[in-house]
């Protein structure tokens, strides 16, 4: 049986193309770069000691101008933090959560880590897939490791909201939240869910609680 | 029992925002602290006997103490990855009681010397990542983060660094890598980041749980706080419970108490008729105890003599219908994934550990691949530059070890079904033929 390599970098197997030059670091003055993407990268820069500390936040940054780490998102944050492409494609390839090909705009990371798989998030990942496999522009449906929520497995975090415990029942209404850009499933979320340990609050105090005076 | 330290109230209404955490006496601690020297801090901290809480378990204080004297440009980094399977308690932590963590951050980083300071969440935490990022701003604009805090000679910035999901940054050194804009691998130790670490600078990194206690500490006195627990493990823990247990979640318990107290008492215990087959108490790379273990002492020693470790206070039950080499391969297939590929051991250990127990499954092992298997995880201990590959070695190792007899009717039964179903061989002229056609 063929084991897949989700892990491996797009294109690993393809040869090199010899005649092209190594690309060399982008101009900065003729790279054309959305100068609200510009701003966020330079902000990110000037909080380290060492520009290239912000590879991370500034990919992320251009993933969500560009949907994934495109060659082109590459080159625009390669211009503006003056690294080479290959520097970032490096850091790019290496993170899970930064896209090396096209995908869904909607992220669904399904975790199927040991304590979610014991509780049935193999049943809940194959079911999101095949609900989703329709709209496949819409969803990037993937199965995730540990997303540390464990106390609300199975679950799967959905344009970055913790969603769970979840069952096969509350796929549609999941994935249709999601599309239709409303809060998705909110009897669910996990920043509505108390502490478990019965010890920890003295008095009884609502759920929702987080939320309450947070800046969101 | 103890009061909660950690989790007291931690579901009051408002309490991520500065008024509420200042309304129940929030900041005094660091008020105290900065009224005391750098040592008179250390002091405490090594009088607390406080262990880290991240996985190692290595003595707070001495940590600190190993960071050199002198103005040079030190850093304090919180780990606050929490990347460990079964791990949920800085979670909990950071999204209710944001404050909590600058403070501790804000006076370790006193007693360490430290005037930059920075934050390494998880990405897939957004939002603790946006609570945090308020309360340092309401921080910031309070005077408790930033040049000459309340007045005095200490400075210290904050920065939040939101990593992209991967493993192995969670090991410090790979989250200095990360947090220095490259890929997390891990680095070659000594040098420690403590001498050399976040850009070639004397370093300290904490667990988000450790910093944390770090304001209690203050405000009891490391000494009172040692009387918590039990002598070689101090104070109270954040444990998550989860897997096949009926109440799963976080509970703050006092160090020492039984296993059982833990699983059962509190987080219920399996649901009605199931047992425990077997348990990881410190997260899935802690090898795995038996039900013949749950009355062992929670403390970092006694899980050690008990062959396993505390690791990050995560304990993930399993029932008695779960099959071992199902277990194992969820395990191994894991680690597979984020081995960042810079050892070999680990790098082709986990990837054969994973191909073997597939083997298994499909029923085309014998039960000598399981002394083969035993030796590759004999082999990755010990010989990488980080424990990533310990971390698969050790559990899986403890599966073979204690359910050997499971794994051996396992690879008895698929054999036999593998041999039912297996298409009929061709012969060799029908062979050809296609061959040739």
């Amino acid at each position: 049986m063929p084991v897949p390599h989700p892990e491996r970098a797009v294109g690993w197997d393809r040869p090199a193309d010899l005649e092209k030059d190594p690309a060399t670091i982008p101009d900065a003055a003729t790279t054309d770069v959305p100068a609200e993407l510009r701003k966020t990268i330079e902000d990110a820069m000037e909080r380290y000691p060492d520009r290239r500390s912000a590879a991370i936040p500034a990919l992320h940054a251009a993933q969500e101008v560009h949907g994934w780490c495109s060659p082109e998102a590459i080159e625009q944050v390669a211009a503006v933090m003056q690294v080479t492409p290959a520097y970032l494609d490096s850091v790019a390839s290496f993170y899970d959560m930064l896209e090396n090909r096209p995908v869904g705009r909607h992220s669904v990371y399904v975790c199927t880590n040991i304590s979610c798989s014991l509780r049935g998030a193999d049943a809940l990942l194959a079911a999101i897939g095949e609900a989703a496999a329709a709209n496949s522009a819409d969803f990037n449906v993937r199965s995730f490791e540990c997303l540390g929520a464990c106390d609300i497995a199975p679950m799967a975090s959905v344009d970055g909201v913790y969603v769970g415990p979840l069952s096969i029942e509350d796929v549609p209404q999941l994935l249709d939240d999601a599309r239709s850009g409303r809060p998705v499933l909110p009897d669910k979320q996990l920043a509505t869910r108390l502490v478990a340990d019965p010890k920890a609050n003295s008095q009884e105090f609502p759920a929702h609680a987080v939320e309450e005076g947070s800046s969101r | 029992m103890t009061d909660t330290l950690l989790f007291k109230d931690i579901d009051e209404p408002g309490l991520n925002t500065l008024a509420v955490y200042e309304a129940r006496g929030g900041y005094e601690s660091l008020r105290r602290a900065l009224k005391m020297t750098p040592s008179e801090v250390l002091a405490q901290l090594e009088a607390s006997g406080l262990r880290g809480r991240g996985g190692a378990g290595f003595q707070m204080g001495k940590k600190v103490s190993f960071l050199p004297q002198g103005s040079m440009n030190k850093y304090l980094v919180c780990n606050a990855d929490e990347s460990e399977p079964g791990t949920f308690k800085d979670r909990e932590l950071m999204q209710k009681n944001p404050h909590l963590l600058i403070e501790g951050i804000v006076i370790a980083a006193h007693a360490a010397g430290a005037d930059r300071s920075f934050i390494y969440i998880r990405g897939e935490y957004e939002l603790q990542a946006d609570i945090l990022e308020a309360a340092l701003a309401e921080a910031d604009e309070a005077g408790y983060l930033g040049e000459r805090i309340l007045g005095t000679e200490h400075s210290c910035t904050l920065v939040l660094h939101r990593g992209a999901g991967a493993y192995i940054c969670g090991e410090e050194t790979g989250l200095l890598d990360s947090l220095e804009g490259k890929r997390g691998n891990p680095r070659l130790k000594p040098p420690f980041p403590a001498n050399q670490g976040l850009y070639q600078g004397p370093t300290l990194i904490n667990n988000v749980e450790t910093l944390s206690t770090v304001p209690a500490i203050v405000q009891m006195g490391g000494e009172q706080y040692a009387k918590l627990g039990v002598q070689t493990s101090t104070g109270t823990k954040l444990v998550s419970v989860s897997g096949h247990v009926q109440r799963p979640g976080n509970y703050e318990i006092e160090l020492g108490v039984p296993s059982r107290e833990i699983i059962y008492d509190l987080a219920g215990g399996p649901p009605p008729g199931s047992e425990i087959k077997c348990w990881f108490p410190g997260g899935s790379s802690s090898p795995v105890l038996t039900a013949d273990d749950l009355d062992v002492p929670y403390d970092f020693d006694s899980m050690a003599k008990a062959g396993s470790m505390l690791g990050s206070g995560a304990i993930i039950v399993v029932d008695d219908a779960t099959p071992i080499v199902e277990l194992a391969l969820k395990v191994a297939m894991f680690y597979r994934h984020e081995s960042c590929g810079k050892c070999t051991p680990c790098r082709e250990g986990t990837n054969w550990t994973v191909k073997m127990l597939q083997r298994i499954d499909s029923g085309e092992a014998t039960p000598m691949d399981l002394d083969i298997m035993a030796s590759v995880q004999d082999h990755i201990i010990g010989n990488c530059l980080c424990v990533l590959g310990d971390a698969m070695a050790m559990p899986i190792g403890s599966m073979i070890a204690k359910f050997r007899g499971e794994f051996e009717q396992h690879i008895e039964a698929a054999r036999a079904s593998a041999e039912l179903t297996l298409a009929p061989v061709p012969d060799d002229e029908r062979v050809l033929a296609q061959e040739a056609g």
